[in-house]
């Protein structure tokens, strides 16, 4: 049962259909989920201590940074999955994903360095996390670059699920590199799961927005694959048909 | 055919490169150069300060020599694959990410080697204090074949675009940063006289980790490449 339905995940004609109902209720629970988030993160939870009220940019800061890390894995994977199986929706969702991830990150390094200034009073330093979170934002850089520039885009994909494969093995060394180099970045606050340094009314509105970004990109990741299957299977009669059907 | 042990074929294909490279004697020279070029360029830069010069220096020379490295690159599969070479690389009967370990160390004599060659004259050029000349010759020893390795797979990523040498670069130098952090680290550590083991153990562990990894990702990007 589970096998049949991998298995049809992999024709696209039937990838196109699924993904199609999924994205509005992905869309809706986005969009209920970052008003529930915003909401309570910006009038409900009380103003830091030390921050005053600048904190409040973390609730897009911090599930960004998460998102920027998340992507690139989801692309990791989904490119050895490509590599091994030659499946072509996890190519498709490879590329469909480079572009969100780097735009994840660039958010995050722009919050970041909107809080950074009232804060540590300048727009950038070179700190462990910022310098890393860089260096990731050049990373998809890369993978999409690549893609853009090999102009078989079945190779395309194959060629950027190596890149991102000896990204994800190259991660790690960068980050502890990086933090080894020089840090003056406040200490993660979230990772300790036994004990959070950080009060629940204010970490709710937190997950609650990591989980909105994590629909969001459910959503934009199956509108990007749903265009690129088009314009990958265009030549075949399925999607010649679906196009009459809509000129009509 | 297949006669051909591996071992063999290995040093036949170093030999071949070597052989290759020695016949245009005059591009040996040119990632040396682009090396003390860029490093001599760095004083006129900054200003002739000797404290300034010594304090930048560890840096300056890394940074050029990853330049180096990166600039010398393309050059490592570009004759194989326009002659069609390297399609009889990937026929051949022995695996294809030994053979490329060959041309990689073929291509790391030709271009890496030199620059550790010239460190210790660039070294004294910006006023690095002897004591930390072995260093610099150490982190460059180890640093360089991993730039070399890790080069090896954006190259077999973009050796069949027309215009992959700016992508090249965008693929590679994000993942060149451990190593350069590392090695300026050990080379400035050293100048202040503190043993640099720590960061020479990384390094060398750097070098392992690729030499292993690296050319078996680079055969794999070939096949896409060629296919």
């Amino acid at each position: 049962m589970i096998i049949r339905f991998f298995h049809q995940m992999g024709s696209p004609r039937y990838f196109y259909g699924v993904a199609g109902k999924m994205i509005p209720w992905f869309m809706t629970s986005f969009l209920i989920t970052l008003l529930v988030g915003l909401y309570y993160g910006l009038f409900v939870a009380p103003a830091d201590y030390q921050q005053g009220e600048s904190y409040r940019i973390m609730y897009i800061h911090v599930p960004a940074a998460w998102m920027s890390m998340f992507i690139y894995v989801v692309m990791a994977v989904s490119g050895l999955i490509s590599l091994v199986w030659r499946i072509k929706m996890t190519e498709v969702v490879v590329i469909s994903s480079a572009t969100i991830g780097a735009s994840f990150t660039f958010l995050a390094l722009a919050t970041g360095s909107l809080w950074g200034k009232p804060m540590w009073g300048a727009w950038w330093v070179w700190d462990a996390r910022l310098t890393a979170e860089l260096l990731l934002l050049f990373l998809y850089l890369g993978i999409i670059a690549l893609h853009s520039a090999i102009e078989d885009k079945r190779v395309a994909a194959r060629a950027v699920s190596i890149l991102a494969l000896v990204g994800v093995v190259n991660i790690p060394i960068i980050h502890y590199s990086v933090e080894w180099w020089n840090t003056l970045h406040q200490p993660a606050s979230i990772t300790k799961f036994d004990k959070p340094s950080m009060d629940m009314s204010m970490l709710m509105p937190l997950l609650i927005m990591a989980i909105s970004f994590k629909l969001y990109y459910g959503a934009v990741v199956l509108m990007r694959a749903r265009a690129e299957i088009v314009e990958r299977e265009r030549n075949t009669r399925w999607v010649q048909e679906m196009v009459e059907q809509e000129v009509k | 055919m297949s006669t051909l042990s591996l071992t063999s074929a290995f040093s036949l294909l170093l030999k071949r490169d070597l052989v290759l490279a020695y016949r245009r004697r005059a591009e040996l020279v040119n990632p040396m150069l682009f090396f003390v070029l860029v490093t001599a360029m760095f004083p006129l830069g900054i200003g002739n300060d000797a404290k300034l010069i010594e304090a930048v220096g560890p840096g300056v020379i890394w940074v050029a020599a990853l330049l180096a490295a990166l600039l010398s690159l393309d050059s490592m599969f570009r004759s194989d694959y326009d002659d069609g070479s390297l399609e009889q690389f990937m026929l051949s009967a022995h695996p294809v990410s030994i053979l490329v370990l060959a041309k990689i160390l073929a291509h790391w004599l030709v271009t890496g080697l030199p620059l550790f060659i010239v460190a210790p004259l660039l070294a004294v050029l910006l006023n690095i204090p002897a004591s930390a000349i072995p260093t610099l010759m150490l982190t460059l020893i180890l640093g360089t074949p991993v730039l070399s390795l890790i080069g090896s797979v954006g190259v077999a990523l973009t050796v069949g675009l027309r215009r992959g040498g700016v992508i090249l670069s965008i693929l590679v130098l994000p993942l060149y940063v451990p190593v350069l952090i590392f090695a300026t680290d050990a080379v400035k550590t050293a100048i202040v006289g503190i043993p640099t083991t720590a960061q020479l153990s990384i390094l060398s562990a750097m070098l392992v980790g690729s030499l292993v990894l690296a050319p078996m990702a680079t055969a794999a990007s070939l096949r896409i490449s060629l296919s």
